[in-house]
């Protein structure tokens, strides 16, 4: 007996879409085998991770909260990966964002008003572009694979976070914590519902997808990004430019998580610290996969990844797991995906080892 | 005849999913013949021989080697009865030389002194002189395939199946080839050779095997035939001729002009252009001739814009476009259909009426109104292209990768001509399309250049060349000759221009490697 893959003759709608599902189920199942192995009840692990954060209203807009800047930032990477662009920097672009959008509430704290806000998004948007042009100029310059590059301006830009808030930026009436100012009403995310934590990121999310949605399907730059990723040459030959969309791409997409980064800061946080996400910059990768590189997809993968979160966080108040769990879910999560991928252009056969010899 | 068939196939059926594309083939190579199979591209030829040569299994059906049934799993089965094969596109490296790309299909050990001996005393026997230590990417396309028949020989075949040998070859090329066959065929081994030149068919071959739709239509004798019988055996109906008229271009404008175009080669085995001027008319087609991989692609990536140039090289309709990209050539008037059709000229995942916004966005005003698309406009366009170049298409809007080759060749020549162009720029326009295709597309060619357009067509295919041309410039090593009316061209005087012998006299032409081999032969 023997296992073949098999190439379809054309690659299978029906998996493009299946794939994930079954992916969430492995990873689902998998987890359970963990948790056993960790000697918990797997039934009740995985009850207080995926379906307890979904029962209670605080939870709820916990989950919208960790959403957003996953979802904004895995829009964004839709653009690159679809224009066969690999950026693994948005953590970094992420981070930038973030640190141009403070200049305002932590350089300029005095200055209050209703524009110190908006300017703060247009500063972190502007953060996030700038940081994002540096691979996409190596690569168009050098030929700099922007897999290398895009991954280590991460470790740049979180170390400047670090340097910023461990000397310059540091808050002097902070008891020597490192940590920034606290941020002035006028420069916090408004909230969607008073009194609550969901702020404005979730209606900036929402936007970004209708956007890019509308970007891929209706207009010709959407269309370009499509024809360079998929064949080049036939964008060549359409008068597209390969270099331009490679700036657009990463651009655009440091952009949007420069804006996650600023709203991150403004909104949940209220200040700049040394670490101001738990990886989004990542997860957003497995969210824009797991959404098939579609808006809509990836508005409903965030939704998922932020409850990988949510639950990592409830399993270790309730069950004194560690919160890394969420760190190897996801990971688990992005293995499975990769590989039932492969079932969109193959199909598994069983061979029986008899019937080779026999032919 | 009493003899026990080499090879025969009973009632050979080869499904793909749903479509059938071999139902019920019958097939009889006798010891010693040169059997021709026939057919249109998509008739069903290649997926025949895979199944002699062991690469693909039949659905069901039997084949008998020598009288007995055989069941081949593999190519390197069908090769140890006997079959050996030479592929259309050759499998080879161009950083090795010459025996050292034949032993890498050979068994793991073969010591390669003693290999090159035996290629060149194989090469030399057959008239096919190879050096054994020669880099394949310093070779021409008729070495190269000389390479793979000597490859093929060392087996000690005694059935050589040939996919469309002489469609890369020059006509003296293919000569030489020709002589080699015939010897072969005299030391009693079989030829099964694939092609769609009804006239060397006719030369050369004993027998014929014709498929349409794969099905088996008839096994002929081609000398009883002539080629319009065979053409209409293959087709199904009869094809028409093209028309044309003798255009008078006098007064016309110059459309496009190509002043010393030189290019350097983008990588180390490209071709560089050296110094190509040409002038095209409006009304006129101009031919350029050559054998594959002697610059074409190129000289098409730079009059397309797809390569900068420097601005005065390349002069459409009177102004200076070496620097302009594609789009802005096409605004010029200018239109442009690439070789390769998937993956060049159309985005296979793409359904048809996007793949007319990619060529026509820029120079259709309504295919976008502001940043936005307008798809209907597309999707008109399309059937509008579909209808006049009858692309036959299973859905409404389907993607360019699920159309055959030749309807997929249809539209991309129509859609460049719906246009209505006043410069075309094509690159084998027919090439792998059926007659009936083929001669569409001609014929719109043509009719474009009578109605004021200068049409440049760069074609491998020399019956095409002498169908449509109204002037033929032969590209050879980046260089290209002098346009020269058709009435002027002789097949011997292209041929020799092929090989770089550019005004020379035929009687003074030093002996050619092709001379040397039938010499010693």
């Amino acid at each position: 007996m023997q296992i073949e893959l098999q190439k379809r003759a054309l690659p299978s709608s029906l998996m493009t879409w299946l794939s994930p599902a079954l992916a969430i189920t492995l990873t689902v199942l998998t987890g359970a085998l963990m948790f056993g192995m960790l000697g918990f009840n797997p039934a009740q692990a995985l009850y207080v991770y995926f379906i307890a954060p979904l029962l209670d209203s605080w939870s709820l807009q916990e989950l919208v909260v960790k959403a957003a800047p996953l979802v904004l930032i895995g829009v964004g990477l839709s653009i690159c990966y679809r224009s066969n662009n690999w950026n693994i920097g948005a953590e970094g672009q992420f981070t930038m964002g973030a640190i141009l959008g403070s200049i305002l509430p932590v350089v300029f704290y005095q200055w209050e008003s209703p524009l110190t806000f908006p300017l703060m998004v247009a500063l972190g948007a502007l953060g996030g572009a700038l940081f994002g042009a540096i691979p996409a100029l190596l690569k168009n310059k050098f030929g700099a694979n922007e897999i290398l590059t895009s991954l280590m301006l991460t470790y740049v830009a979180l170390l400047t976070l670090d340097y910023l808030v461990r000397g310059p930026w540091k808050n002097p009436e902070g008891f020597n914590f490192p940590e920034s100012r606290l941020f002035s009403d006028a420069a916090l995310a408004p909230s969607l519902i008073a009194d609550s934590r969901m702020h404005i990121g979730a209606l900036f999310a929402v936007i970004a997808v209708i956007a890019i949605f509308i970007l891929f399907s209706r207009t010709l730059k959407g269309f370009e990004i499509r024809v360079l990723g998929a064949t080049p040459r036939a964008g060549n030959f359409a008068g597209f430019s390969k270099e331009r969309m490679i700036l657009f791409a990463f651009m655009t997409s440091g952009a949007l998580a420069g804006i996650a980064g600023i709203i991150e800061v403004a909104g949940p946080i209220g200040q700049l610290t040394p670490t101001i996400s738990p990886g989004y910059g990542f997860t957003a990768i497995i969210v824009a996969f797991l959404g098939r590189l579609n808006p809509i997809g990836i508005l409903f993968a965030g939704l998922l990844l932020a409850l990988s979160y949510l639950g990592g966080e409830a399993a270790q108040i309730e069950l004194g797991i560690s919160e890394k769990t969420s760190k190897a879910f996801q990971g688990i999560l992005l293995f499975y995906i990769l590989a039932c991928d492969t079932l969109i252009h193959y199909h598994v056969k069983f061979v029986s080892s008899k019937k080779k010899e026999a032919v | 005849m009493t003899n026990t068939p080499l090879l025969q196939a009973k009632s050979l059926t080869k499904k793909f999913g749903t479509l059938k594309a071999n139902d019920s083939v019958d097939l009889v190579v006798q010891p010693g013949e040169i059997h021709a199979l026939l057919g249109e591209n998509g008739a069903g030829k290649s997926t025949l021989v895979k199944m002699l040569y062991g690469a693909l299994q039949p659905t069901s059906g039997q084949i008998y080697w020598k009288g007995q049934e055989v069941h081949l799993a593999d190519p390197a089965q069908a090769r140890t009865l006997g079959v050996g094969m030479v592929f259309q596109h050759f499998s080879l490296f161009d950083s090795l030389n010459v025996v050292e790309n034949i032993a890498l299909a050979l068994p793991k050990g073969t010591k390669i002194g003693p290999l090159a001996k035996r290629v060149e005393e194989v090469s030399h026997d057959y008239g096919l002189p190879l050096k054994a230590d020669n880099l394949v990417a310093d070779l021409s396309v008729g070495e190269r395939q000389r390479i793979e028949i000597v490859r093929c020989l060392l087996q000690n075949p005694e059935l050589i199946i040939m996919d469309e040998p002489t469609s890369v070859l020059t006509p003296q090329e293919a000569d030489l080839l020709f002589q080699t066959l015939e010897r072969l065929s005299k030391e009693g081994r079989s030829i099964l050779y694939i092609s769609h030149r009804l006239e060397e068919v006719q030369k050369m071959c004993d027998t014929a095997t014709i498929l349409r739709h794969g099905k088996l239509v008839e096994h002929c004798n081609p000398a009883n035939e002539t080629a319009a019988s065979l053409a209409r055996l293959m087709v199904g109906s009869s094809v028409k001729a093209v028309e044309r008229s003798k255009p008078d271009v006098s007064a016309a404008p110059v459309r496009l002009k190509l002043q010393k175009l030189s290019l350097p080669p983008a990588s180390p085995f490209a071709v560089p252009l050296s110094d190509i001027s040409l002038s095209v008319k409006g009304g006129e087609v101009v031919a350029i001739a050559g054998v594959a991989g002697n610059g074409q692609s190129e000289l098409f990536d730079a009059l397309s814009g797809e390569r900068d140039t420097p601005a005065d090289a390349i002069i459409i309709n009177e102004i200076e476009s070496g620097h302009k990209g594609v789009t802005a050539r096409r605004s010029l008037g200018a239109a442009f259909v690439p070789e390769e059709r998937l993956g060049h000229a159309a985005v296979p995942d793409l359904p048809l009426s996007e793949n007319v916004i990619l060529t026509r966005h820029g120079s259709d005003k309504p295919l976008k109104s502001g940043l936005f698309l307008q798809r209907n406009h597309a999707g008109e366009l399309g059937i509008r292209i579909s209808e006049a170049f009858d692309v036959r298409k299973g859905a409404p809007d389907p993607n360019a990768g699920s159309l055959s080759g030749g309807n997929l060749q249809k539209f991309v020549v129509g859609r460049e001509i719906d246009r209505g162009p006043t410069l075309l720029v094509v690159s084998q326009p027919t090439w792998g399309v059926d007659a009936g295709a083929a001669a569409l597309i001609r014929q719109a060619l043509l009719d474009l250049a009578r109605q004021g357009a200068a049409v440049v067509v760069i074609s491998q295919d020399l019956d095409e060349i002498f169908e449509i041309a109204d002037r033929i410039a032969v590209i050879n090593k980046g260089e290209l000759s002098k346009a020269e009316p058709v009435e002027d061209m002789s097949l011997e005087k292209i041929g020799l221009l092929m090989g770089g012998v550019h005004g020379a006299e035929p009687e003074t032409i030093p002996a050619s490697k092709g001379q040397e081999a039938y010499n010693a032969d």
